[in-house]
């Protein structure tokens, strides 16, 4: 049995190691905390560039990974509000940190970008997700593609097909595969990837037609005759996939491509490094293509806090800057297996996926942001559960999917 | 007499103080404030611009809030009644005096000591077709057979009652049989001198004298059927499509991923409310029942 005395003691002193917890540590010269959730083989090893990049740049790193993406966030969220924020916070390039913009919480980039010449440099959907109200308010780091399709190339040598470049050359090389008694596309049943192949589809058919639906949220474009032919292509892709697809990680149904038991996959370009382990290299034994005129970027940031602390605002002003360095953007993307966010840079050093990526990337007439950056958070998960939904019956008529898909995109308060 | 009573209480009031408060200013104060920030748009962050009942009215025309609800309902029906069934079918066997008692105790409870996420994962991979038991029942020699409930929208729900129950079955079961071992052994010597059989002594006998037994064994599920959230993700991630979302997870989904705690709280109000309607009922009853007879 605890006395009466001890237990005050104990709580006495748990008191105060938690108000020693928040006196504000005595920051050394430069030294910057980084909340991020780069927590696997390959995105350690890419993270661990900003690290060495910052320390060569004079600083100390502190690394403060958390595993998934949401607990990152919340967890960095919850120190902002808290009154104890960190030097540096990760966030999907987006929407993310709008309401932290809207409190005032975080600080403006503007003198960096004016230094770096962002507006020159930096695709103009990337740069618009991390502006607000003309203030520049995080540092994008990488780009990610979510929209490319991945194929294994003796497979479809075996099918006599080629790789496809639109829509209807996409279905002609399905039924080639399927002839061949091979699963044509590897799909994983999420709801997350149910959604990407939809909005691959989507961006495939039209860049203007992606963009306009999803900034617009517009009924009229929703029941256009264009949208409705994706909603079909959309439906009837399921007929290329097998039973065994729902519920499916993306990483084994990559698998599924990389063994040659199935033919193509949608994913992003962080895919790659699944064939990268799996000691295949790009143009040999896999390869990679963009079906339609679209580059669907999506990506990382770093968001900077307001901090009074003077060090803590150097530290954030030389890891700002470091980011953006050209050589940390070549060597930290090149083990990201990601895209540089300058398009002033040479990347013959990547590899060809990253190449025709970079290459893309320079057209404005390709460049689409992702969903993401185009809708909140709330009204990107609505519209997933009415893809998931559709995609989940085929007996669902496309009417009632146009239905409910522009009912979601009104869902936001 | 009163005041007296009064003073000789005044320890126990202060050593109750501490809970009491954490009790006020936790549980009460945080749900008081989580239906305050319902009425309010925010997303992220807290915020204090009232929009009256608009989360609540944009919560009931979501499809995916309505399919959690219903799921609940078929959920908790389901699982609370087949787990007392079995696990008390199985304390009963298991009270035959039957050789290896331990061993079979051992197995059924087995399944509880399993978190969700295994239990859901385990069944996962038992249930998906081409994979698991579809495979195995056509490879011995039934080409066409078929089970497919876990990516058939009508069924999925099922599916997590019946992982459900595989793992909280063993749990009623150690309830049961310990009602069963407090049992009298002169009831016993009654019922063999009537010669009453033995199912009719269970059903119509020992099984009413349980009733204790019964309930802690319903409170228990209960409470997992308001909170269940890890099984569905591990076991179905919600789908097929939206077939076997349940409002635990529409909450954290809202919570987290979809940053719209506005909405989030209108769920977890909704969800409070239902609890107390089904709860207020049954406290009623049963101060009611302790007025009256002195002991529940």
């Amino acid at each position: 049995m605890l006395s009466k005395r001890t237990v005050c003691l104990a709580l006495a002193g748990a008191l105060m190691s938690g108000a020693a917890a928040f006196t504000p540590a005595q920051a050394a010269e430069l030294k910057a905390e980084v909340i991020h959730w780069w927590t696997s083989g390959g995105e350690s090893a890419a993270v661990k560039v900003f690290a060495d990049q910052f320390t060569k740049a004079g600083g100390t790193w502190i690394d403060t990974a958390i595993a998934g993406g949401a607990n990152a966030r919340t967890a960095a969220i919850n120190r902002v509000v808290g009154g104890k924020p960190p030097t540096a916070m990760q966030f999907n390039t987006g929407k993310q940190f709008d309401d932290l913009v809207a409190g005032d919480l975080l600080r403006d980039m503007d003198a960096l970008a004016k230094a770096q010449n962002w507006d020159k440099i930096v695709p103009k959907p990337i740069l618009d997700a991390v502006t607000r109200n003309g203030h520049v308010y995080a540092v994008p780091v990488n780009i990610h593609a979510q929209n490319w399709l991945w194929y294994n190339k003796a497979v479809l040598e075996k099918a006599g097909a080629k790789e496809p470049k639109t829509i209807d050359e996409l279905f002609a090389t399905l039924d080639k595969i399927k002839a061949t008694g091979v699963i044509p596309l590897a799909f994983a049943s999420q709801k997350t990837w149910e959604r990407g192949l939809f909005n691959s589809l989507l961006a495939a058919q039209s860049r203007d037609l992606f963009v306009n639906v999803y900034t617009k949220r517009d009924v009229a474009l929703v029941k256009s005759p264009e949208f409705r032919k994706v909603a079909e292509a959309f439906g009837k892709m399921r007929d290329y996939t097998d039973p065994s697809s729902k519920g499916r990680n993306w990483n084994d149904a990559t698998a599924l491509v990389i063994t040659g038991k199935a033919g193509m996959q949608f994913m992003g370009d962080w895919a790659k490094g699944e064939f990268n382990a799996a000691g295949q290299t790009v143009g040999k034994e896999y390869g990679c293509v963009v079906v339609g005129p679209s580059y669907v970027m999506g990506g990382d940031v770093f968001a900077f806090a307001k901090i009074k602390d003077a060090d803590q605002t150097a530290a954030q002003d030389v890891l700002a800057k470091t980011l953006l360095d050209p050589e940390t953007q070549i060597k930290f993307n090149a083990k990201k297996g990601s895209v540089p966010v300058r398009t002033d840079i040479d990347v013959s050093t990547l590899d060809a996926c990253a190449q025709t990526g970079a290459k893309l990337l320079s057209d404005p007439k390709a460049q689409a942001p992702a969903v993401e950056l185009m809708t909140p958070a709330t009204v990107t998960g609505a519209v997933e559960d009415v893809i998931s939904q559709y995609w989940n019956n085929p007996s669902m008529p496309v009417d009632d999917f146009l239905n409910k898909f522009a009912a979601a995109l009104k869902s936001d308060i | 007499m009163k005041p007296r009573r009064f003073l000789r209480h005044i320890p126990g009031f202060i050593a109750l103080a501490p809970a009491t408060l954490v009790v006020l200013v936790v549980y009460i104060g945080c749900v008081a404030w989580s239906i305050q920030i319902s009425t309010t748009n925010s997303r992220i962050l807290p915020s204090s611009q009232y929009v009256g009942l608009r989360q609540y009215e944009i919560l009931f025309a979501n499809e995916r809030w309505l399919t959690s609800l219903q799921n609940l309902v078929i959920f908790g029906l389901l699982f609370i009644a087949i787990a007392i069934a079995i696990g008390f079918l199985l304390a009963i066997l298991i009270d035959q005096k039957i050789q290896g008692e331990g061993l079979f105790r051992t197995v059924y409870l087995y399944p509880f000591s399993m978190s969700f996420v295994v239990t859901g994962l385990a069944w996962q991979w038992i249930l998906t077709p081409a994979n698991g038991i579809e495979k195995v029942v056509r490879d011995l020699g039934f080409p066409n057979f078929r089970f497919d409930w876990i990516v058939d929208q009508q069924m999925v729900i099922y599916t997590i009652v019946l992982a459900a129950v595989w793992h909280a079955a063993g749990l009623v079961m150690a309830i049961a049989l310990a009602g069963l071992r407090g049992i009298d052994a002169e009831i016993w010597k009654a019922i063999r001198i009537d010669g009453i059989p033995k199912w009719r002594a269970y059903l119509f006998i020992v099984i009413p004298m349980l009733k204790a037994s019964l309930a802690t064994a319903v409170v228990l599920l209960s409470i997992s059927v308001v909170r269940l959230y890890d099984l569905v993700v591990a076991m179905t991630h919600g789908g097929p499509g939206i077939a076997s979302e349940v409002p635990a997870k529409f909450v954290i989904d809202y919570l987290f991923e979809r940053q719209n705690i506005g909405l989030a709280t209108a769920g977890t109000t909704v969800m409070l409310v239902t609890v107390l309607a089904v709860l207020t009922p049954y406290v009623y009853l049963q101060h009611r029942r302790s007025l009256k007879g002195g002991h529940a």
